[in-house]
């Protein structure tokens, strides 16, 4: 449409991903290492999948549309369950790294923990997922014309924008939720993760009625941050406690030496 | 094998991915790109700029289709959604409609749907004065007839061509990409019980940026900055130009330039190009074929009677091309006349004939016009009286009737004015008005072969109507016997050989189907040669456009090279040179690269698609027709033309839906406070983390 809209989706899509990692992220040299490497290996599980599919489109009959749309839900669903089996192999990764870290470090403390690896991580799948979907449909934003003329809807550009926002943070507590199961051998988080992360990703074949996509989508996301903020350590009293702002006496009362 | 394919393997398979990927898609949702769109392009010369010019990244508009005057009224001052791009039928394009929208700033540009006949008052977009500054009338020389204050030869002109536009005007085709704009237009732009349209609106862009401005003075000085000093130099404008055709019956030593002892030769003239207000379409069936085709008829009536029995002097036939730009063509020639360059010079021109429009005679008589000026003295009047006279009397022999207008009327727009300019040559100019133009569609798009009545039964296959025999082609044939016993007469040949030189209406026919109708035809194949067909050809299967053009990488106009070759053809013999001898004929005994020009040609095609090439020796010569302003780099220059073309990079028009700016800063709005909000609530988590993470006890060994 133009650059007013092109902006406005940026920061929709990118806002909040950009807030934490500039605020949370941008002062540890670590920290932004591990975000990248985890960008890395989302592209690489993308390229994979995107491999798979490419061959199968070329070797099927592109005439037949059924067969079309049947293989993209199968291309979306590799690309689920490799994304999925990646992540799992950066946990694997990042236990490894960590042992090597703690061994050759000065300190005797591990420099980052866990649960900050699995955030980080998560959040580096987010961004590397959130560019792939969006980014060619932002350069088209800018110019002057909006979609709608074969009859398409009007909010092309804002419904991805807002889905996107919804990928990026959903990766993040997925992350978080994934590495909790895996440090304690719960099993069945982590298929719910799996399961949860198919649900959005064919939701999205609802598409162009992007309320029975967004909404569905942002009550998974709701759903999932509450999970992932207890997985890191939250209840629901810091929460009431945070509000309110009776913090100072508490963190007094607990206070410990380090 | 084995580990260095594996690592191959991915990388073969990616590239193979990057290049069968389509481009975008969001893209195709977005915009309807529309192909064969025909600009409107800047021009200059030495003190003006005229067309059409668009910005760097286009114009957008929202679309709206021109049909009533209320519609004008909506797009001038009424219409909430400036600015508009405006969609008009052809009737709608006026000058007073146009120069409305030139100074109004709510027109984004402009598109006109093209019908394929003119309106039936007649539409020019010409000047009504054709090359007034560069004729040979001046304040010096009759300047009572300057300016057109005797007769206006084109009064339906209404100047359009030579406005300055400062949006984009492109011509679309009335087929199925319009009726996709026609539809885009009615399901979002159109009026609902006379309240204004709702967003999303159909708009339209238009990009059309061209590269020169003011004038050819600073578009050539800064070509020749960017020449000197850039590494990588931008070409802003290129000078007009192509070349001339010219024969003689008698061959000349075309390598030694000047004047030629006992020379005197009869000049037969017409001109090769035309123009309309778009950017290389003209038509010009009337303006130019007409001539083109009664002279290429004419020289080959003539040619075997003046092998047989030559004429006391010798004839040339010339074709001049660029004479709607200010006399490019015939301006150079008379240049080259003067200095010496060219075979022979003034002093060898003994008479001039030139063929103007002839086509619209319609059975009724041609008129000679003649420069009253130059008549006054006795000498010239009087040559002029004898080539009338001998004019006359073969029309009489062939009933045909001829007139001459009055002794006062100026001389038309013509070739032979440039000649006048330099020395009172007699000469005479036909043509089949009396005064005004009788051409309503004169420079146009309009003037097309139905309007010189060239059309075929729709039941005939195209090599059966490349040999029909029209009413035109008769009425052709008729002034091209005309012209060739005249030149005869008028170059000392005898009467008893008149009536031998007859033209054919067969190749008359042929002559004006492939200049009008579709040049790709069989006789047009066998003349050209074989390098000119196959996969650059330059036949197309629509009739060719005579606007001059720019020649970029030195090639020659295709109707310059179809003059040629047919010239060749019909002037010239036969060789059994073989290719590489007809290339380089120096060492064959007998064959002359001075007198002559050889060319290798392709030959009919037999029934099994072979081709049978030979060698034609003629004495058909191409001479550049550039402007002796570029030679002598006086680009202000006022004695001769100065017209050159802008470049431009793209030229492409799209249409696609455009939301309200409403909903855009909306979109920026959300944007924004979705940030900011954003930052907040990070803000406040990290701050607060360890508070609110708290609960699981981690080892006192680890760090947050």
């Amino acid at each position: 449409m133009t650059a007013a809209v092109f902006f406005g989706c940026t920061f929709i899509a990118f806002g909040p991903a950009a807030a934490l990692f500039l605020l949370t992220i941008a002062r540890d040299p670590l920290r932004v290492i591990f975000l990248i490497a985890g960008a890395f290996f989302w592209l690489v599980s993308l390229l994979l999948s995107s491999l798979v599919w490419f061959i199968t489109v070329q070797m099927s009959n592109k005439n037949s549309a059924a067969q079309q749309k049947g293989l993209l839900i199968f291309g979306v669903v590799l690309s689920v369950l490799l994304q999925e089996v990646f992540r799992f192999a950066y946990y694997k990764l990042l236990k490894k790294a960590n042992e090597g870290l703690l061994a050759i470090s000065q300190e005797d403390t591990m420099p980052i923990s866990i649960r900050q690896l699995s955030y980080v991580s998560g959040l580096g799948f987010g961004f590397m997922s959130g560019a792939f979907s969006v980014v060619n449909i932002l350069s088209d934003s800018v110019g002057p014309g909006t979609v709608g003329i074969h009859g398409d809807s009007q909010h092309y550009f804002i419904s991805s924008a807002f889905m996107t926002l919804a990928i990026i943070l959903l990766h993040m507590f997925w992350a978080v939720v994934f590495f909790e199961a895996c440090e304690r051998q719960k099993w069945w988080s982590l298929g719910t993760v799996v399961l949860s992360h198919l649900l959005v990703s064919c939701l999205t074949f609802v598409n162009p009625q992007y309320e029975g996509s967004l909404i569905p989508t942002y009550i998974i996301l709701s759903v999932m941050a509450g999970w992932a903020f207890s997985c890191a350590g939250g209840t629901l009293r810091n929460l009431k406690l945070c509000l309110t702002c009776k913090d100072k006496d508490f963190l007094l009362a607990n206070h410990r030496p380090r | 094998m084995g580990q260095e394919s594996f690592k191959w393997f991915p990388l073969l398979v990616v590239s193979l991915f990057h290049t069968s990927v389509r481009c975008s898609s969001v893209e195709q949702k977005i915009y309807v790109e529309l192909n064969s769109t025909v600009p409107c392009v800047r021009l200059l010369n030495a003190t003006h700029q005229i067309g059409c010019q668009s910005s760097i990244s286009g114009d957008t508009g929202v679309l709206h289709v021109l049909e009533t005057e209320a519609d004008l009224d909506w797009i001038l001052s009424t219409g909430p959604h400036p600015p508009y791009m405006v969609v008009m039928e052809a009737a709608f394009f006026t000058r007073s409609t146009m120069v409305k929208m030139k100074n109004s700033s709510r027109v984004a540009g402009v598109a006109v749907i093209k019908s394929n006949t003119g309106p039936t008052e007649g539409f020019s977009p010409h000047t009504s004065c054709p090359n007034q500054n560069t004729g040979v009338y001046t304040e010096h020389y009759g300047p009572e007839l300057a300016n057109c204050n005797n007769t206006v030869w084109n009064p339906l002109g209404n100047g359009l061509s030579y406005e300055d536009f400062a949006f984009p005007i492109f011509s679309l085709k009335d087929d199925n990409q319009t009726q996709v704009i026609r539809k885009c237009y009615e399901d979002h732009n159109m009026r609902m019980n006379g309240s204004a349209p709702q967003y999303p609106l159909c708009a339209m862009q238009l990009f059309s940026h061209m590269h020169a401005v003011t004038d050819t003075v600073t578009c050539m000085r800064r070509t020749d900055l960017q020449n000197s000093f850039s590494i990588n130099p931008e070409k802003l404008c290129d000078p007009l130009s192509d070349f001339n055709v010219w024969t003689s019956i008698r061959p000349l030593n075309n390598s030694i330039k000047g004047h030629k002892e006992n020379e005197s030769v009869v000049i037969a003239a017409a001109r090769l190009d035309g123009r309309s207000f778009f950017w290389d379409i003209a038509p010009s069936a009337e303006g130019t074929v007409s001539s083109i085709v009664t002279l290429l008829a004419a020289a080959q009536a003539l040619y075997p009677v003046a092998l047989e029995a030559p004429p006391q002097r010798n004839i040339f036939f010339t074709f001049f091309q660029g004479e709607a730009f200010d006399y490019i063509g015939s301006s150079r020639m008379v240049y080259d006349m003067e200095n010496s360059k060219f075979v022979i010079d003034l002093d060898n021109v003994h008479s001039l004939l030139e063929i103007g429009q002839i086509g619209l005679r319609n059975g009724q008589s041609l008129w000679m016009h003649s420069d009253p000026v130059s008549r006054k003295n006795t000498t010239v009047n009087k040559q002029v009286a004898n080539l009338v006279a001998n004019i006359k009397s073969v029309a009489s022999s062939l009933n045909l009737s001829l007139n001459e207008p009055s002794a006062t009327q100026a001389l038309p727009p013509s070739s032979f004015q440039r000649f006048l300019r330099v020395r009172p040559v007699p000469g005479l100019v036909l043509a089949d008005h009396q005064a005004s133009f009788t051409n309503r569609y004169y420079e146009s798009l309009y003037d097309t072969a139905t309007y010189l009545n060239v059309t075929y039964p729709s039941d005939l296959s195209p090599e059966q109507q490349l040999e029909y025999e029209t009413e035109a082609a008769k009425s052709l044939t008729q002034v091209a016997t005309l012209v060739a016993r005249s030149i005869y007469k008028q170059a000392g040949g005898e009467d008893r050989f008149l009536n031998n030189i007859t033209a054919d209406t067969k190749t008359v026919a042929k002559l004006l189907y492939g200049f009008l109708i579709m040049s790709n035809n069989s006789w047009f194949s066998s003349l050209l040669p074989p390098e000119a067909l196959g996969r650059g050809s330059i036949l197309e299967s629509s009739p060719p456009q005579y606007y001059i053009g720019l020649r970029l990488d030195n090639t020659v106009k295709s109707v310059t090279r179809f003059v040629q070759f047919i010239l060749a053809n019909m002037t010239g013999t036969v060789t059994k040179l073989n290719q590489s001898q007809c290339q380089n004929p120096k060492d064959v005994p007998g064959e002359s690269k001075d007198l002559y020009s050889y060319s290798w040609v392709s030959g009919p095609v037999s029934v099994n698609g072979t081709t049978d090439p030979y060698c034609v020796r003629s004495s058909v010569h191409l001479s550049k027709a550039l402007s002796p302003a570029f030679e002598l780099t006086d680009y202000g220059s006022r004695e001769y033309s100065t017209w050159t073309e802008s470049r431009w990079k793209t030229i492409r028009a799209r249409i696609f839906l455009v939301a309200s700016p409403q909903l855009e800063m909306m979109t920026l709005g959300v944007g924004v406070a979705v940030l900011l909000v954003s930052l907040v609530v990070t803000y406040f988590i990290s701050s607060k983390a360890e508070l609110l993470f708290s609960a699981t006890r981690e080892p006192p060994n680890t760090t947050y």
